[in-house]
């Protein structure tokens, strides 16, 4: 069945199939477990659970705070991309080096950080209420905690093919007239735009289902700043495992329509 | 001061001076500013506070107790990342898009389902969870609960890596040595390994950093047993949460020096990658 590219290469039954039982173990197989887990709820029961008010704001709140997160990732993202690979400036290399900060801190340490950097009483949380704006214990604070640990995403997608465009493309554009606008429209967006989309995907997927970095600013107040990973915790918390079930795979749902569509838009692009 | 590039025209180097005071502001202020905050709490009451903190036995322990999860998931990552990236850059076969999708899909999944799917498989009302307890076999709410969880959400960082650095090297050279007579192993020790050591480096770095923060999975499955299942992210948790910010801000800077570390290695290593 498989057709190996050199015959001399050994390995292909051995890596494959190690492969394949290791991800069934530690991935496959319990996610199953989970769908099958969910079928001892009939329709009305999951639905009955998925749809109190309390389910249903926390499910508008976590997608919402995501798609928010990951658009404002999108935009400051491009910025820091663009000014590290076209720019040579004093400090370059530290904020490269930086940018993957939030990859290598624990969540819950941003959390606190942050926590403590926006409460009322905090750092920067104070000047925020002298100007009448609350940001840790609200929505707001749970975007800005999901846009710090998705920071890295759309930069380290969209660095590689920037540094690929040919300088000549942009001078050829302008020297047939073209101005910064359309070069922008015109030469840049549409090669950057596959890389920004998959990044944002990253940052969006990453965002709906994160926890550590959130549950600390968010306050956790219930309909409020409530979101769903932390719901699931709470029932877990209450021995309901097929509460928690319900949430979980109905989150799993959601998010692969959400996938599913960014990655059919992502293809309609790359055809036109 | 800055020598730009790009710019030969007055109005661009403005445009590019504004990019760039955008760029050094938002560093400052999203990436800097936190870790600033991390450290001036955790020194606010001096030192001696700080050391009283980190050196106490519960934080020790959790600091053993992240060490054994990684200890633990990071090789076993390191071998499945190998294997995975070797059968899918080096074969051509049917269903191969749909191993690295599988491969990915951990990352689109939320940590607290990573914990959640572990419990139903050996928590108390889980599949497994009778045939377990009369065997006085614990998993949930002990170290194997929490190395899974931790394995879980670090499957796909080393193959992720290595895949399209595997690719694009190609197969020539493990070819050459084939026919020059090597075996599967020599090839593998002499010629795959050297030409991976700086993504499988990378690979490494990333899984490592993952393992030592992760915070949701581990929560799940952790029951939060002071001294026995509680991880330095947990730890820190539970301070903070008992308002005890300096000790949380003291644990914290731990984990803040163990990041930095890490990416002090992470970029070593891509520097190695890109010559």
């Amino acid at each position: 069945m498989a057709r190996s590219v050199s015959p001399v290469i050994p390995g292909f039954n051995l890596t494959l199939g190690y492969t394949l039982v290791y991800l069934s173990l530690i991935v496959l197989i319990p996610l199953a477990g989970m769908l099958v887990y969910a079928a001892q709820l009939s329709w009305q029961d999951f639905y009955r659970i998925i749809s109190t008010p309390q389910v249903v704001s926390a499910l508008k709140l976590s997608f919402g705070a995501a798609l928010v997160a990951a658009l404002v990732n999108g935009f400051i993202g491009t910025l820091l991309a663009w000014v590290i690979v076209r720019y040579r400036f004093p400090g370059r290399k530290i904020i490269d080096a930086l940018i993957d900060l939030p990859f290598a801190l624990p969540t819950a340490v941003a959390g606190i950080a942050l926590t403590t950097l926006y409460a009322p009483k905090g750092l920067l949380g104070q000047y925020a209420s002298d100007l009448g704006i609350k940001v840790a214990f609200t929505p707001f604070g749970i975007v800005l905690a999901l846009t710090f640990v998705t920071l890295p995403f759309v930069v380290r997608t969209i660095q590689p093919v920037l540094e690929d465009i040919p300088r000549e493309l942009e001078e050829a554009a302008t020297c047939l007239g073209a101005n910064s606008f359309q070069v922008l429209r015109h030469v840049l967006i549409p090669a950057l735009l596959p890389a920004w989309l998959t990044g944002f995907t990253l940052a969006f997927a990453r965002a709906v289902g994160e926890y550590g970095s959130v549950i600390f600013i968010a306050g956790n107040m219930p309909g409020k700043t409530e979101i769903l990973p932390f719901l699931i915790m709470v029932k877990l918390d209450q021995y309901d495992y097929l509460g928690a079930t319900a949430i979980g795979v109905m989150m799993l749902a959601v998010s692969f329509v959400f996938l599913l569509l960014i990655n059919l838009l992502q293809r309609y692009l790359i055809k036109h | 001061m800055s020598t730009l590039v790009l710019s030969t025209t007055r109005q661009r180097n403005l445009g590019a001076l504004t990019l760039i005071g955008c760029a050094w502001l938002v560093f400052l202020v999203f990436l800097v500013l936190p870790l600033y905050v991390v450290l001036s709490e955790a020194i606010q009451q001096g030192y001696a506070s700080f050391f009283t903190a980190v050196l106490e036995p519960d934080a020790i322990a959790a600091l053993k107790l992240t060490l054994i999860a990684v200890g633990i998931s990071v090789p076993l990552n390191v071998v499945f990342g190998v294997a995975a990236a070797w059968c899918v850059s080096k074969y051509e076969f049917r269903g191969k898009s749909l191993l690295v999708t599988l491969i990915d899909l951990p990352f689109s999944v939320s940590p607290i389902i990573a914990g959640l799917v572990y419990i139903l498989l050996f928590g108390a009302q889980g599949f497994f969870g009778e045939w377990l307890a009369e065997h006085d076999i614990q998993i949930i709410f002990a170290i194997p609960g929490i190395v899974l969880a931790t394995l879980f959400v670090t499957v796909p960082f080393v193959a992720r890596e290595l895949i399209p650095l595997m690719q694009q090297q190609g197969t020539q050279e493990e070819e050459a040595a084939r026919l020059l007579g090597a075996s599967g192993w020599q090839m593998f020790w002499h010629v795959t390994l050297p030409n991976i050591r700086w993504g499988l480096t990378y690979g490494v770095v990333l899984c490592t950093a993952r393992a030592l923060g992760e915070f949701g999975a581990v929560s799940v499955v952790s029951g939060h047993i002071r001294g026995f299942t509680n991880t330095l992210p947990l730890h820190v948790e539970i301070l903070y949460n008992e308002y005890n910010h300096v000790a949380a801000f003291s644990v914290a800077t731990v984990l803040l020096v163990m990041a930095l570390l890490m990416l002090i290695l992470k970029q070593w290593a891509q520097e190695r990658l890109e010559k």
